[in-house]
């Protein structure tokens, strides 16, 4: 499936279509004259900046939102669904952005429910709903109790179940509005496969995603969005990379070059005095003996696969989580641990990795959003100013391209993207010295990740320390001046200099501490094993 | 690394599921855990509590209760919150004893089918309408209290029930055991069947857990928060009919307070107030504990009800408690 053969099936009549559908929020026309169709076993792309009306037309789709002009074709026939249940009974399947399942409920409740096996008296048979669940979920190699209630498993796993939930009902067409910004390597490869399955068996597929990569591994048509307008129909292998990234930001290809797409220039390793050191940081069955001398000015990455400790140390650093031993300072003081607002004050801020549900406040404006971390920084004896809070405000919404009405509109209100993008500002508007980003760039548009990569250097040269974590491999090269490699909590070896290269970074991350000649290695006793290689090389 | 999908290392989320299960099954069984350990000391203590007779009495009084908590049940696991059981409570009761005219159909069918409407009405407010539960019902605990007034020129007749074998529907009983208990029982063992085994049950808890996943997801969602208030007001409305067989005559001012009671026998026993987790063997141990407190103040007989008031009060406010603790412990 790693070259999407065209399917004879393509010339078949569309499964789903739209023709000339627009779509009216208060203020913004989210979808304007939009025409679009999918085949049976054709796999789309839907591309588009942040805010463009991806989601929304998926909306549209699926019952969800009802269009204010135009009309849905299912098979070729007038159709339209009234509420979500009407396109899923017609074969509509949608894993929507956010992930959607209740989570006090089961894994194989939340993948059944609506159409539970009974039994002959009408009774719901737990013991096969619960088998099926099993076996389902096996075929996608996924192995988890399904008698836990949903909420107790990591945001991958979920996003998993919502996809087995997605298939499971007899599709004909699957729609997945980004499906992988919260998937780790390995479950992105499991999608794969899925997706791979349900081609061969004739199922349309609709693919949003910000990662050029995936687009072109999974897809074979691609339909441009640009500001609710459908900008380009047509086949994705003929169409160079540079150029579909120009039809979705509607810059020309040169402009587009120039900018380039990641942005990082070479941060500078620095020898000022210290302004983090972190020393031993441990924690049981997560993090061992994690030490950390960073500058202002520096860029550190932090490489390790999933559970190697990543996410925890950054956590055990802004005080989010408590720590069996060891102590941060800032500029030679030490930082009471454990404690959030302590880290704060001192200076250290973290962007959280799972920031749908750990940070927005989705009934507050944009501009509340943005400062409301930053408010005492914004005022004086109490009294906020609201034309500091604005000027903040102004320069992020500006800088990030954050797509607003007005900095008065409710966050709720925004793409997925935007929202993401309203996160990041609310931390980088605190000032602080010491920076931590955990996946910074997940979920938002190659235009706007330039964006994001760019301040984060721009920041570097001001003096701020940043440290960096992302599943990409890429990303995590470009943006750092070293890398310290952790695996099993603890800290496997440092890339410095000239060794900060996806080679040496994707070998030390299987364990193979040969690879960067340079490579500081502190008595690293694991074993290697290739099997656990991140497979995200393909750039 | 066997499996990539499972969170970090083995032995934290082995002794963690414990935990979570611990913590899980404690807010399910609290209430039953409890009332086990008041009954063994109310009995050491009280030579006249544990009596067969006094057993019988408790269970009672606690059957109307039980009927009303079970619909509340339904409509707090959505995420709702039925404020109006009191008065449709003294409103079936009165219909039942107008309707007993008609014999045991109907004291029983007139009650029900008002009091269910009453609940549609309400249910297609919050369902269709949009509209906050708390208001709706709100406003049917004043205006349905106003209909039973009006019924009985503003309260002051008090309509009685001659027919014998309706009067025999509350207070016949077989070994030594009335018939609202047994009726209760069938409601509880219904409930709970529907609840736990059958797609409309599974898509209560759904609704509560999240609305906007269940809209999502496909399932009637306005239907589901319609139904569970009609269950509501049929289930006011049953437990009307039987006091008032009971009592034979439909008082218009019982049920005052009806609701917070059903309210705080539902939530002792486990279920979210948010909605999303409980049952209705919870309910059932809500509703003893509560009977039980007031027996056991009543056996100690130099206190009055104002002191079982502020009792059954602090029990609330430390469930509530232990339940925001036991919820976090599970959430980490
Ligand atoms: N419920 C709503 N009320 C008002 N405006 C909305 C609403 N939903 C979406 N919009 C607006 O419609 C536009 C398109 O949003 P949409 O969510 O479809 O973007 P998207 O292409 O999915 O972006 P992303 O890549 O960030 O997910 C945005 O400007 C957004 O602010
Ligand atoms: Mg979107």
């Amino acid at each position: 499936m790693d070259a999407p053969a065209a399917s004879p099936a393509n010339t078949d009549v569309p499964v789903l279509e739209a023709r000339g559908v627009t779509k009216r929020f208060a203020g913004v026309t989210a979808l304007s004259d939009v025409t679009f169709s999918v085949r049976p076993g054709e796999s789309l792309a839907l591309m588009g900046e942040n805010g463009a009306g991806k989601s929304t037309l998926i909306k549209v789709l699926t019952g969800v939102y009802q269009p204010d002009d135009g009309e849905l074709f299912l098979h070729g026939e007038v159709t339209s669904f009234a509420r979500p249940l009407d396109a899923q009974k017609s074969g509509v399947s949608t894993i929507y952005q956010e992930v959607n399942l209740v989570p006090l409920m089961s894994v194989a409740q939340n993948i059944y429910l609506g159409r539970e096996p009974r039994s002959r008296l009408g009774l719901i048979d737990f013991r096969r709903m619960y088998s099926d669940a099993r076996a389902l979920l096996n075929e996608y190699g996924i192995e988890v109790d399904v008698r836990r209630p949903l909420r107790t498993l990591a945001l991958g796993v979920q996003q998993m179940v919502a996809l087995a939930r997605a298939v499971s009902i007899n599709a004909s067409v699957v729609i997945m509005d980004e499906p992988t910004s919260s998937l780790e390597a390995r479950e992105v490869e499991t999608l794969f496969r899925v997706i791979g399955l349900l081609r061969a068996r004739g199922i349309a597929i609709i693919y949003v995603s910000h990662r050029m990569d995936e687009i072109y591994r999974v897809c074979e048509t691609v339909t441009v969005l640009r500001d609710g307008h459908v900008v380009h129909v047509g086949s994705l292998h003929d169409l160079p990379r540079m150029e579909l990234v120009s039809m979705m930001l509607g810059r020309s290809v040169e402009k587009v070059r120039r900018g380039g797409v990641t942005e990082f220039t070479d941060a500078n390793e620095s020898d000022a005095p210290p302004v983090l050191v972190a020393d031993d940081l441990s924690r049981k069955h997560q993090i061992d003996g994690i030490s950390l001398v960073i500058r202002p000015g520096e860029v550190v990455g932090l490489g390790g696969l999933l559970g190697s400790g990543r996410s925890e140390t950054l956590k055990g650093l802004s005080g989010v989580m408590q720590l069996d031993r060891g102590s941060v300072s800032i500029d030679g003081k030490t930082v009471r641990s454990g404690s959030v607002p302590a880290a704060i004050r001192a200076g250290i801020v973290m962007l959280p990795e799972d920031r749908k549900s750990e940070g927005i406040v989705p009934n507050l404006s944009v501009r509340d959003n943005i400062v409301l971390a930053a408010l005492p920084k914004l005022s004086r004896a109490g009294f906020t100013s609201k034309r500091k809070q604005d000027a903040v405000v102004d320069v992020f919404i500006k800088r990030l391209h954050i797509k607003v009405s007005s900095p008065d509109q409710i966050v709720s209100e925004l793409s997925g993207g935007n929202q993401q993008k309203v996160m990041i500002a609310r931390w980088l508007a605190m000032t602080p010295k010491v920076l931590l980003l955990d996946e910074p760039t997940r979920g938002i548009d190659v235009g706007a990740k330039a964006e994001v990569q760019s301040l984060i250097d721009e920041l570097a040269h001001e003096g701020l320390a940043i440290v960096l974590v992302s599943s990409e491999v890429e990303e995590v090269v470009e943006g750092s001046a070293r890398v310290i490699v952790l695996r099993d909590g603890s800290i496997e070896t440092e890339l410095r200099g000239d060794d900060v290269d996806e080679q040496s970074l994707l070998a030390a991350l299987a364990g193979d501490s040969s690879a960067g000649a340079g490579a500081v290695t502190p008595g690293a006793t694991t074993t290697a094993n290739p099997d656990e290689f991140p497979t995200k090389a393909d750039a | 690394m066997t499996t990539t999908l499972e969170p970090a290392a083995g032995p934290t989320t082995d002794a963690q599921a414990t935990r979570e299960r611990i913590a899980s099954l404690l807010q399910s069984y609290g209430a039953a855990i409890v009332l086990v350990i008041l009954l063994v000391l109310g009995s050491i203590a009280f030579p006249t509590f544990a009596t067969g007779s006094n057993f019988a009495n408790v269970l009672t009084q606690s059957s109307f209760l039980l009927i009303v908590g079970a619909g509340m049940t339904f409509v707090i696991l959505t995420g709702g919150i039925d404020l109006s059981v009191g008065s449709v409570f003294a409103l079936g009761g009165v219909l039942a004893a107008f309707g007993s005219t008609y014999g045991i159909v109907g004291a029983l069918l007139f009650p029900l089918i008002v009091c269910g409407a009453i609940g549609a009405v309400q249910g297609l407010l919050v369902a269709y309408a949009g509209m906050a539960p708390f208001i709706v019902t709100l406003a049917g605990l004043l205006g349905v209290r106003g209909l039973v007034l009006a019924a009985t020129d503003g309260g002051s007749t008090t309509p009685l029930i001659s027919d014998p074998a309706v009067v025999n529907l509350g207070q016949g009983a077989v070994f030594g055991i009335h018939w609202p208990v047994f009726i209760a029982i069938v409601v509880v063992v219904v409930g709970s069947v529907l609840l736990a085994r059958t797609r409309g049950g599974q898509s209560v808890l759904a609704v509560g857990g999240s609305e906007s996943a269940s809209t999502l997801m496909g399932l009637p969602v306005a239907r589901v928060k319609f139904s569970v208030y009609v269950v509501s007001g049929l289930c006011a409305g049953l437990a009307g009919a039987l006091n008032a067989a009971y009592s034979s005559s439909g008082v218009p001012t019982v049920g005052v307070g009806l609701e917070l009671n059903a309210i705080s026998a539902v939530v002792i026993g486990g279920t979210l107030l948010v909605g999303g987790r409980g049952n209705l063997v919870g309910t059932v141990a809500g509703v003893l504990l509560l009977s039980v407190i007031q027996n056991l103040i009543n056996q100690v007989g130099s206190l009055n009800s104002s002191v079982q008031a502020v009792v059954s009060g602090a029990f609330l406010a430390i469930v509530v408690i232990i339940q925001t603790v036991l919820s976090r412990t599970q959430r980490l």
